[in-house]
């Protein structure tokens, strides 16, 4: 087996996932990208979505949203703004609020509410998604 | 001398106060393990960020570098981001702050550029409006603010943001209190906008090893993305580290306002004791005398 990937999963609120593993796989923004041990270095923005962690067998998948991604040669970084274990999600919850943030987009009046009203319906659309898989 | 009955009443209420500061220095305990917690929490995420602004900002150097990340060339107003504590009663925690907010105030003035002041917390805000009222373009209260997240200090960098867009000033600086335990809280300045300065001041840089990096989509998007992320990432961590300073603080001096009242209560006592005493000889006297006549 190749060596392994040191992988950090960061959010604002404390640290999600820090260890070895074998590859990464990140919802980038131009599309999706597997991390191995070895990686060129890289850096990349992040759409709403799940990464999986895959190590032996397992595999593990976290819901992020927003943030970056950097790959340097100590390995792989993920800044995420917002980071959900797709197993404490609860389905109803989520499609509640999205229809609440889609009523919110209807009664926004200014640039701002309208742009964090779409971004929200954006994470809880890809949240479903992710579910959904 | 004061009469038994006063004196029974100073006792009683110098108790009263020594239960409910007893009381917030026990809340304050609480509050200061969830404070530090949170504070700890956020530590990495500003640790790896400030990384990764690192490694970016020795990739951008060119000309067309954003503003935000290397300044507008000029250090003619200076930004001062006051951040202290909304309640008081947490000892000379916030009068520090105010204080180093004076003295670089002073300093950059004597130097000759424009200080503008953004406050952000009530207790820096009345202590700096007395005397730089002028100044203060902005104030924000946490009062109503339940839990210090992102999204609140997402509101005061989306303020800084805007008002540095509109060229209202050069450089921006945060002045808050630094954790350095919990008996122990000491006011720093640091830079926030130029971020290069910022990062320069803070953060070794990593050795690439040469590697040049690939970006997706390229730099300069990811960079307009990441620098006002790193901005709220900066003020989320002094909001985090102030609020658990201001605990800190809060504790020490309710601690000693419990035990200067113990020290009173038991002097005041003495007091009473010794008035009584001497009130029975009295009376004891007055009989024996009156007796005495008869």
């Amino acid at each position: 087996m190749a060596d392994k990937l040191n992988f950090d999963l960061v959010a604002p609120e404390a640290r999600v996932f820090q260890g070895e593993v074998d590859m990464v796989v990140v919802p980038g923004s131009e599309g999706d990208f597997g991390v191995l041990a070895g990686h060129a270095p890289f850096m990349s923005t992040i759409r709403s979505g799940a990464i999986a962690i895959h190590d032996g067998a397992d595999v593990r998948r976290t819901f992020i949203h927003g943030g970056f991604a950097e790959v340097t040669p100590a390995g792989l970084t993920i800044l995420a703004e917002e980071a959900i274990d797709i197993a404490d999600v609860d389905p109803a919850e989520v499609e509640r609020q999205l229809t609440e943030a889609r009523e919110d987009l209807g009664q926004a009046r200014d640039e701002d509410e309208t742009r964090e009203a779409k971004n929200r319906i954006e994470k809880f659309e890809a949240l479903l998604q992710t579910i959904a898989h | 001398m004061a009469s038994l009955k006063e004196l029974k009443n100073r006792i009683n209420s110098v108790n009263s106060t020594k239960k409910i500061t007893k009381a917030m220095q026990m809340v304050a305990a609480a509050k200061l393990r969830k404070a530090q917690d949170a504070a700890e929490a956020a530590r990495p995420y500003a640790e790896r960020m400030a990384a990764v602004m690192a490694n970016l900002s020795t990739a951008m150097s060119g000309p067309d570098a954003p503003r935000l990340l290397v300044g507008t060339g000029k250090d003619d107003v200076r930004l001062l981001v006051v951040a202290s504590a909304d309640r008081g009663l947490c000892g000379g925690f916030n009068t520090n702050i105010v204080r180093m907010a004076r003295e670089r105030i002073a300093a950059l003035t004597s130097e000759g550029k424009t200080v503008k002041i953004l406050t952000v917390g009530k207790k820096g805000y009345e202590q700096l409006k007395r005397l730089h009222k002028d100044k203060i373009v902005d104030h924000m209260e946490l009062k109503d603010v339940k839990k210090i997240d992102g999204a609140v200090a997402a509101q005061i960098g989306d303020k800084i943001t805007a008002l540095f867009e509109a060229g209202a000033f050069d450089v921006c600086e945060v002045i808050s209190s630094e954790f350095v335990s919990v008996i122990s809280q000491k006011p720093r300045a640091q830079t926030l906008i130029p971020a290069r300065d910022a990062i320069d001041e803070s953060v070794e840089r990593p050795d690439l090893a040469g590697a040049i990096y690939e970006y997706e989509p390229d730099e300069e998007e990811i960079l307009a993305e990441l620098l006002p992320r790193y901005i709220n990432t900066v003020i989320l961590s002094a909001l985090l580290e102030n609020a658990a300073g201001e605990m800190g603080a809060k504790m020490a001096a309710m601690d000693s306002a419990t035990r200067n009242a113990g020290e009173l209560i038991d002097k005041l006592n003495l007091e009473y004791n010794r008035t009584r005493q001497a009130k029975i000889t009295k009376e004891l006297i007055e009989i024996i005398s009156g007796a005495e006549a008869v």
